[in-house]
């Protein structure tokens, strides 16, 4: 007897609860347009956070809420997604040129002696927030990988003989993260050429160029030389630091052979041929660019 | 005996150079002068290349409301106001000086005459102390103006000496407690003055007796001085943990401040610059820094001018041992690393710690085993482990939540892990982007109203 009078008291709570629930849940039921759905399905479902919203539901949420959808952007998916969502939903689809992280520091073991060891925490946040890093250069790369460990496309990682991060393009989706864990702010989103060619200052040192010299062999002095020899204005020099703006610039590929120090890098094209006789060895190259920063000098 | 209520550990103290006397380091040929040596803004040089100061003259001023005066260390020409480096390798304005002769600006008495009386009004002594430049002389190099300017409607119940020097190593406000004690007493009967209160207590730890009898003896003639002794034990050299250890009373967390239990705390070097400003008219421009470690042949407490290359003083000390070592500019518990040995002393620096052989490294790190030793360990309270763990998730809000803020940084946590997990590494980090966070916030309401 005792027994049914559980089991029953016990059916008449669960069906009690039962109406419960399901009067509240249809009292404060939540209309959702069906669309969400759909369009975080197209969408590449990374969650990377890329658009700016937390993962690919976010942006499914604005795509189908707004009106006009021409500041959201999917990186990951780029414009073949995004023109399939905007088509779904009857918008004009936003379009954004096609971009790759760039690293910009040249200072390889090789081209930048370390002045001392570093051995705390194997984090680049952590370093930064302490000192200036091992090298006599305070801007330049740390190499403990937070971009690394930021990126969820496995696209960038160091090069334990450089000590420096690489990106690769056919991976790479723009998507930021990496920008954002740099704390040096060396990593920048550059316009994609086609066949993964670029041209670009592979250095943010601000120092005065003899400070530069004397950390680094790669880095950027300053000198202006790319700047005057840049046909299309592309190149503009701000605190001792030169900076090729990637929409003026053509890739004509000239600064490339005018850099004293080698700062500025060429991707994926073979440079051009040097006029005079071709700096043979480093020695020469180094050479120049201590004349280049010893003129630099004297104009100031 | 008295001590703080919560964590803290026991390092050895190493007190090398407790028996020797200060010296003076001689002046450097040049100094590179930052015009940053305190919280909050850098001072403006006033002087440009090629001017010629004496010593103790203005040679940059402070700006704002949280800033300092900074004064000319050594006489000479000024050959650069430029970027230099500091000693974590980040450039930074400085003022070069290029040293000529020693020639002091007028009106500074420097005998070595005792001066008793001061009978200023507090306003006048608060102006000279801002005027001399003074700061925190116990490591944050907060402007003491600022600090003994006490806000409308509270009132000072306590004024409190800090001679407790429980970073190990280093000896210079033991040195300078014994061999200044008089001049010690009377800075504290003027800040007792430009703080209207009555009594003042003096911390010291019971590893210094000679210093807590010496003190102990002359006090008596001045009222309202009390020397207390505490039981060694560190950070009881915390803003916060100084007070509980003398009075009992706990700081709110922030932006709960020491006034709030009626309390404010000065260095016993501060105090000293203090008396030197107010009854000497002498500025700030040099400091005892103790220069110390076990493979040093001869650790010192050294006079220095602020400016002189952190290498010179190593050199008075024996020169850099042999083999990789770690300079640290302050006490091995929370001194920095110094990566550029050409950088200068500064206002907030009581000593160079040079560590060789196997102190010089850390352990290899294992994984956390929740021993909670970490937990024991902290002063203020907090779970490190915790706090570690959500800094390498970046998980700011949370740790925000968990009172990161009240992180006193004091290493405790790290000093006492047996798996040698760089939890003050992360703890720190998190702790920068928290106040980040709650600054923008800050920032983001007032702009609202």
């Amino acid at each position: 007897m005792v027994l049914l009078y559980t089991v029953l008291t016990l059916c008449v709570l669960g069906v009690l609860a039962a109406l419960i629930l399901y009067l509240v849940a249809r009292q404060f039921r939540v209309e959702e347009d069906p669309r969400i759905d759909e369009v975080e399905k197209m969408l590449p479902g990374a969650n990377c956070g890329g658009c700016g919203f937390a993962g690919c539901r976010g942006l499914a949420d604005a795509l189908v809420g707004r009106d006009d959808i021409s500041a959201l952007y999917c990186p990951v998916g780029g414009a073949e997604v995004m023109k399939s969502v905007a088509d779904y939903l009857g918008k004009a689809a936003p379009e954004k040129e096609p971009q790759t992280a760039f690293v910009r520091c040249g200072g390889s073991c090789a081209k930048r002696p370390r002045t001392n060891r570093y051995d705390g925490a194997a984090s680049c946040a952590v370093a930064a927030s302490l000192y200036g890093g091992e090298t006599g250069c305070a801007y330049g790369c740390l190499g403990y990988g937070d971009c690394v460990a930021a990126c969820n496309f496995g696209a960038i990682a160091v090069n334990p003989e450089t000590g420096l991060p690489e990106v690769d393009a056919a991976k790479c989706t723009a998507c930021g993260a990496c920008v954002k864990a740099c704390p040096k702010n060396i990593i920048e989103l550059r316009k994609r050429w086609p066949k993964e060619r670029a041209v670009y200052v592979s250095c943010v040192s601000k120092d005065k160029g003899a400070v530069v010299m004397k950390a680094c062999k790669a880095g950027c002095i300053g000198c202006g030389k790319c700047e005057k020899v840049c046909p299309f204005g592309a190149i503009t020099i701000q605190s001792n630091l030169a900076f090729i703006d990637s929409h003026k610039c053509k890739l004509c590929r000239k600064c490339v052979n005018e850099c004293p120090t080698g700062a500025i890098r060429l991707v994926g094209m073979e440079p051009l041929p040097r006029e005079s006789k071709p700096a043979a060895a480093e020695g020469a190259r180094t050479g120049a660019a201590e004349a280049a920063a010893k003129q630099h000098a004297g104009k100031e | 005996m008295k001590t703080f209520p919560k964590g803290g550990v026991h390092p050895s103290d190493n007190k090398l150079s407790r028996a020797q006397a200060v010296e003076a380091l001689p002046l450097p040929e040049s100094v590179n002068v930052p015009l940053s040596q305190h919280i909050g803004a850098p001072a403006v040089a006033r002087v440009a290349k090629g001017d010629t100061v004496k010593v103790g003259q203005l040679i940059a001023e402070a700006v704002g409301f949280m800033s300092a005066d900074i004064h000319a260390p050594v006489s000479g020409v000024v050959t650069a106001v430029d970027l230099q480096p500091n000693g974590q390798g980040i450039r930074q304005p400085m003022i070069t000086i290029r040293r000529e002769g020693d020639e002091w600006a007028e009106g500074i008495d420097r005998s070595k005459e005792l001066v008793r009386e001061c009978a200023l009004a507090p306003s006048e002594i608060l102006a000279r102390i801002k005027r001399a430049g003074i700061v925190g002389m116990g490591g944050a190099a907060f402007p003491t103006h600022i600090k003994l300017s006490v806000p409308a409607g509270r009132r000072v119940e306590w004024l409190i000496i800090n001679g407790v020097e429980c970073e190990p190593y280093l000896t210079s406000d033991h040195r300078s407690m014994l061999e200044r004690s008089e001049e010690l007493l009377v800075g504290i009967t003027i800040l007792m003055r430009a703080l209207g209160v009555g009594r003042a207590a003096v911390g010291i730890e019971n590893n210094k007796p000679d210093a807590i009898a010496r003190l102990g003896e002359l006090a008596a003639a001045y009222p309202g001085i009390r020397i207390v002794p505490l039981r060694v034990r560190y950070p009881q050299g915390g803003e916060k943990q100084l007070i509980a250890a003398v009075t009992g009373r706990e700081v709110p967390p922030p932006p709960g401040l020491p006034i709030d239990v009626g309390a404010v705390v000065c260095n016993v070097s501060t105090t000293l610059a203090v008396y030197d400003a107010v009854q000497k008219n002498k500025p700030l421009v040099e400091r005892v820094v103790t220069v110390t470690g076990r493979q040093l042949r001869e650790p010192k407490n050294l006079l220095v001018r602020f400016g002189t290359p952190v290498s010179a003083l190593i050199e008075a000390a024996g020169g850099l041992p042999e083999g990789e070592v770690r300079v640290l500019n302050g006490g091995p518990m929370m001194g920095r690393a110094v990566c550029n040995l050409a950088s200068p002393v500064v206002k907030g620096c009581s000593g160079i710690t040079v560590l060789g052989g196997a102190e010089a490294r850390r352990g290899a790190e294992s994984v956390c085993i929740k021993c909670a030793k970490c937990v024991g360990a902290c002063p203020m309270g907090l779970e490190p482990y915790l706090l570690s763990k959500l800094a390498r998730r970046q998980l700011w809000e949370r740790l925000e939540g968990e009172w990161v803020t009240n992180c006193i940084e004091c290493g405790c946590c790290q000093f006492t892990c047996p798996a040698n997990i760089p939890l003050l590494d992360y703890i720190r980090l998190g702790k920068q982007r928290v106040g980040a966070l709650v600054r923008a916030r800050a920032a983001a309401n007032t702009t609202k109203k």
